[in-house]
């Protein structure tokens, strides 16, 4: 077990499957002789070259598309989005194209793609490169999409993306780069997708979240404690495939719920989560199930003004406050 | 089912000429017998004909070697029977069957198989462009020296991931052949109205991408022309681009009965007069190798199989209803219900 940051996890998984697969490379803008602008893919460059290592024009549906193409030849590439927000431009690419093409084909051609990259706020970015675009993918049935919270997920989770047969969208938090914990080194540990996993065990009200926002809620419920409030974390790390059973024993336990998330809060995947727990455990509920989420604006520049948009641990203390009446 | 012409067998000029023949009244039968079903009803959805296109399609894919792949916008029945694929299997993919090729999950704009070369079938104009440069890519990454044929016609031209698949196929040397099939309208919209120039092959100028206009009607120069371009990308490892001028004597899709909206009856008669179909019988009277009795058997041959394509698949059973939550994932199942 070694300490590492959540960026050379993810990097370390990168080495390991290129290292491991011939048919596994990565392509990206600037990720190469430019290092990655968050530094992920540092030095691999100069370790692996062109040949498993492209540096992208500008062109994110090109690159995208290109991706998927070699996908259906049978090659496993690992595409960088700069930041999620950009991935916008390649949607056509992953929703009409990627998501659809194992369907279209009656199951003639998969396409084993990763698209990578962070989406979130927190670093002033301002509206364009601050967006938690997850909630989208997972809404498209043929993509799978994860999002991990910490160093051991971000390499477990990465590596059973790059060998999964289907395209997967895996999001990462500008926040959380430099995040450190202990990382398994056996090159065959995986983390499963479709496995939410309890973080901090309670029985008054789950929290319930995924990416950085798990760590505000353990702050929370660290708070509530010293209040003698006994909250579990529910960090949902895997968005579709989606473990509703992790989530609906931990509710059916403490009778509360509250889904915290970073985007949107209007038409968010935590108002999904919300409704499946509506739907599932409305006998087990002492109280409705309450979101704690992004305004509904676009991210603002201002410090301040960004601090109000995303969810705050003084924002998720008072909604679990008031779900806990 | 016809055996179709391809360049790997070495059939003699002669035999060539006539499979060029039998094959291009095929696609021309198939589609009529396409339209057909649409009209009855029994073909849903958009349904692209290629009449007319033929010789396009038959000219390119005869220079291939079998292990070489091709990639289509939606416009792509010929393309699919030309490289091999069941006419039946096709026409039950066009009646939603679940004897079709993807099992009545595509429709006409959605063939596929991989097997035989073909990926498809592609929805999104110029979207498959990316995917065809992706192909090139695994090409050449995996050392295999096929080359990738990616037809798209004139309307594609504009979407700007085409720009980007130019530049990338470029940048990268990966053996790629742009096909851009002018057939002079991007859907209702013709040419001059679309194309600032309606020299399309010269988008692929500021691509650092050999580029030509050629004809696309005349399947003996089509083919001579796809000789001599195969060999320059396989042998350089390098992209090409051309653009076909063809004419659909069809509709945009079978649904299309506004025609005079965007095209007078004179210029299609006009086209007519270089059908595909008829420029190559008469090369084969004109020229002694064939007679008129043996371009009727072969058309009566040709409409004979695409008959018995639409009675396979109108005999064929539908897909069973769970079948809709299959091929969603390789690996695990969606969740059900509404």
């Amino acid at each position: 077990m070694a300490v590492m940051t959540y960026r050379d996890a993810l990097r370390t998984a990168l080495i390991e499957e290129i290292e491991r697969d011939e048919n596994v490379f990565i392509m990206g803008e600037d990720i190469g002789r430019y290092q990655g602008t968050f530094r992920v893919t540092a030095g691999l460059f100069e370790q692996f070259k062109q040949a498993r290592v492209y540096d992208t024009p500008i062109s994110e549906p090109g690159v995208t598309g290109i991706a998927i193409g070699a996908a259906m030849m049978g090659l496993r590439p690992v595409v960088e989005m700069m930041t999620m927000s950009f991935s916008i431009l390649a949607m056509d690419q992953i929703i009409n194209h990627a998501a659809k093409i194992h369907y279209m084909t009656g199951g003639q051609i998969s396409v084993p793609i990763v698209i990578r990259g962070p989406g979130g706020a927190g670093k002033q970015l301002s509206a364009q490169h601050s967006q938690s675009l997850e909630g989208i993918y997972a809404h498209t049935p043929g993509l799978k999409v994860v999002c991990p919270s910490n160093p051991r997920d971000a390499k477990g989770m990465l590596k059973t993306a790059i060998r999964d047969d289907n395209p997967v969208i895996f999001t990462e938090s500008p926040g959380l780069y430099a995040m450190k914990g202990e990382v398994p080194d056996d090159e065959e540990f995986f983390v499963p997708f479709g496995e939410a996993q309890v973080v901090r065990e309670g029985t008054d009200i789950s929290l319930i979240a995924w990416s950085r926002m798990v760590h505000e809620c353990d702050k929370v419920a660290e708070t509530l404690s010293q209040d003698g409030v006994s909250a579990e974390v529910v960090d949902v790390r895997s968005l579709l495939p989606l473990d509703t059973e992790t989530i609906f024993q931990s509710v059916r336990k403490t009778h509360r719920a509250l889904v915290v998330y970073e985007g949107w809060r209007s038409g968010g995947f935590g108002a999904e989560i919300a409704s499946r727990i509506g739907e599932n455990c409305f006998d087990d509920l002492d109280a409705p199930v309450a979101r704690c989420a992004g305004l509904n604006v676009p991210m603002p520049y201002a410090a301040n003004l960004e601090q109000v948009a995303i969810p705050k641990q003084t924002d998720i203390l008072a909604a679990a406050r008031e779900v806990l009446g | 089912m016809a055996i179709s012409a391809s360049g790997k067998t070495k059939t003699s000029e002669t035999e060539l000429l006539r499979q060029f023949y039998k094959d291009m009244l095929l696609i021309r039968h198939f589609e009529e017998k396409a339209m057909a079903g649409f009209r009855a009803g029994k073909v849903g959805g958009y349904v692209h004909l290629y009449i007319g296109q033929e010789a396009t399609g038959i000219g390119w894919l005869s220079q291939l070697r079998s292990d070489d792949m091709v990639i289509g916008a939606y416009r792509i029945h010929g393309l699919a029977l030309q490289l091999g694929m069941d006419p039946k299997v096709a026409m039950a993919e066009l009646f939603g069957r679940s004897t079709g090729c993807s099992q009545g999950k595509g429709g006409s704009m959605h063939l596929y198989d991989p097997k035989i070369g073909f990926y498809g079938g592609w929805g999104i104009v110029g979207g498959h462009t990316p995917l065809a440069v992706g192909l090139a890519f695994g090409a050449k990454y995996k050392q295999t020296d096929q080359i990738v044929l990616c037809f798209l016609g004139d309307g594609s031209v504009n979407a700007g991931v085409f720009a980007e698949s130019m530049n990338m196929a470029s940048l990268w040397d990966l053996p790629i052949i742009f096909i851009i099939e002018n057939n002079q309208f991007a859907m209702g919209t013709r040419l001059e109205y679309h194309a600032a120039d309606p020299e399309l092959h010269k988008r692929a100028a500021g691509f650092a991408i050999p580029h030509e206009r050629l004809d696309g009607m005349d399947v003996m120069q089509v083919r001579q022309d796809a000789e001599r371009i195969i060999a320059y990308v396989r042998e350089k490892q390098k992209p090409y681009l051309i653009e076909v001028m063809n004419y659909r004597f069809a509709g945009h899709g079978a649904a299309d009965n506004t025609q005079s909206l965007y095209r007078s009856d004179e210029e299609v008669e006009e086209w007519k007069k270089r059908d595909p179909v008829t420029l190559l019988s008469k090369h084969l009277i004109g020229e002694g190798l064939a007679k008129q009795k043996d371009l009727d058997k072969w058309d009566a041959e040709a409409l004979a199989i695409a008959e018995e394509a639409y009675a396979f698949a109108d005999a064929s059973p539908a897909p069973e209803e769970d079948e809709v939550y299959t091929h969603v994932y390789t690996d695990m199942m969606p969740e059900e219900g509404h």
